[in-house]
């Protein structure tokens, strides 16, 4: 289980000091899928790189596992928003890249992500290199990188942020029917409400810059989830209430 | 096919100034009935190419013997010395870089005597002459590549608690290729150069020699076929690089769309 602990995060000091988190605390259960929503600009990366560990967070403290990880890296498995395909490897390599961080032998890695790019519709382009993906196939090898590591928690920066909108629906609706099947703890940010609530089992609404936590919503739709529950009553009821929320200010 | 195409369509105007030029010369020569001496028309110099070519041939090999000797050492040193300062702390790197830029403001031609100073008549002073021109270029661009990786890349590694050594082997590195064929390619030319410039200065043989012996005599046409063996030798440096970069950096090429 991951657990932020009244977090808070200010760059700079004096007069040009910026808070960009106030006081945020949440947490990711074993298993769960939760969402963390906020306007753009709130300070959603932030929040990852203090995760991560590349940030020390002013105040506060985050746990993982009943560890201490704040400012400690290498804990979270991550699929960042841009593309960070490594251009000089294969698609095979680069799914295998997180094993191989992890100390895996290189060819037990390699063949552990060839097992697994036919479960992600991509087999046979095991030697194809990245540039060559379209960018849907491309954020699904970075996606299938994160699984194969061996860190149980899944962050996901705004995955499908970069996509259009056919593709986005699509990858939505495939990384469900993965998650339901592995059911690893994930912590997705996105700025899209109907993700958050498609995807997730538990939703916090940020407010704009200083970003603290509005709202905690438990998302009730039974799973699996398709593309029917976008359109049930209570998926607009709530997608109305987190609008609201988000437009208050 | 398409790729025959496309070779003749890049290399077709180029050729094809190079053509007009030496015509143009061919015609001005004969025309004002140039001397010899001052300066030979291009079949001529053909001629005495093919004439003089085993006493050339001979040169050449010597010339070619210490320019591959020196861009060899010198990029090898210029490699060796990017890692290492990428690697050392930060006051190091500060410390050394100064005295770096400054081999590169010493004139060769002050320090070549002392070469000969230092380390006799041999190959040895020359190898060092070239070297240290065709260290600098490949040292440059290598550290570029090693110090600025893809900010998100190098983002993602750290978080997901990648080794200082596997960001080197996995990032860094692979990122710096591309920089060192770029700067490799400049060594190549400057390697021909350095040979040449460090034959004028004392040497038993080689094509720097042969053309300052052939000035000397008012052989023009000689100077001239050393000139063009150059530029051929320095061409073909160039272009099998430009090929082994295109054949190990693969994905940089696919980015620019060749």
């Amino acid at each position: 289980m991951l657990e932020l602990k009244q977090i808070s995060m200010h760059y700079g000091a004096g007069s040009g000091r910026i808070e960009v988190l106030q006081d945020i605390s949440l947490q990711v259960k074993q298993g769960e899928f939760a969402a963390v929503i906020g306007p753009s600009g709130c300070g959603k990366s932030t929040l990852f790189k203090l995760i991560g560990g590349l940030l020390q967070p002013t105040a506060g403290e985050i746990w993982l596992e009943g560890k201490d990880i704040t400012g400690k890296a290498g804990h979270i498995s991550y699929v960042p928003q841009q593309n960070t395909l490594f251009p000089w490897r294969s698609v095979e390599s680069n799914a295998a890249l997180a094993l191989e961080v992890a100390g895996t032998p290189k060819e037990a890695a390699l063949a552990e992500a060839r097992t697994w790019l036919p479960r992600i519709g991509l087999s046979g382009y095991d030697k194809a290199y990245p540039e060559t993906l379209s960018g849907g196939m491309q954020q699904r090898v970075s996606f299938l990188r994160a699984l194969l590591s061996p860190q149980e928690l899944m962050c996901l920066d705004e995955p499908f942020g970069a996509l259009d909108a056919l593709t986005r629906a699509e990858m939505q609706q495939w990384l469900l029917d993965i998650w339901e099947e592995h059911r690893r703890s994930v912590l997705l940010v996105t700025h899209s409400i109907e993700e958050a609530l498609f995807l997730a089992d538990r939703v916090y609404v940020l407010s704009p810059k200083p970003a603290r936590i509005v709202q905690e919503i438990t998302v009730p739709f039974a799973r699996p989830r398709t593309a029917q529950t976008m359109t049930m009553p209570e998926f607009v009821a709530l997608r109305q209430q987190i609008h609201a929320l988000l437009g208050a200010r | 096919m398409l790729n025959a195409r496309r070779v003749l369509f890049k290399a077709g105007p180029p050729l094809l100034a190079v053509l007009i030029l030496l015509l143009a010369w061919e015609v001005y020569v004969t025309a004002y009935d140039v001397e010899a001496w001052l300066l030979p028309a291009p079949t001529a110099i053909l001629r005495e190419a093919v004439n003089s070519w085993p006493r050339v041939k001979m040169h050449t090999l010597a010339t070619l013997q210490i320019a591959v000797a020196g861009f060899a050492l010198g990029t090898g040193v210029g490699l060796v010395l990017a890692v290492a300062l990428h690697s050392a702390f930060p006051a190091l790197r500060q410390a050394l870089y100064p005295l770096i830029i400054l081999s590169q403001n010493i004139p060769i031609i002050a320090l070549a005597p002392l070469l000969v100073v230092w380390f006799g008549f041999g190959i040895l002073p020359k190898v060092l002459i070239i070297a240290l021109m065709c260290f600098f270029p490949i040292l440059i661009a290598a550290l570029q590549g090693l110090d600025y990786p893809d900010p998100a890349m190098l983002d993602y590694l750290h978080m997901i608690g990648a080794k200082r050594s596997q960001i080197f082997w996995m990032l860094e590195l692979p990122n710096s290729l591309p920089h060192v064929f770029s700067g490799l390619k400049v060594s190549a030319t400057y390697s021909m150069m350095g040979a040449v410039i460090s034959e004028w200065l004392g040497a038993q043989k080689g094509l720097g020699v042969y053309m300052r012996l052939s000035a000397a005599s008012f052989r023009t046409d000689r100077v001239f076929v050393s000139i063009g063996v150059i530029v051929v030798l320095s061409l073909l440096f160039f272009a099998s690089i430009a090929y082994l970069g295109k054949k190990l950096v693969r994905w940089n090429n696919r980015r620019e769309g060749n």
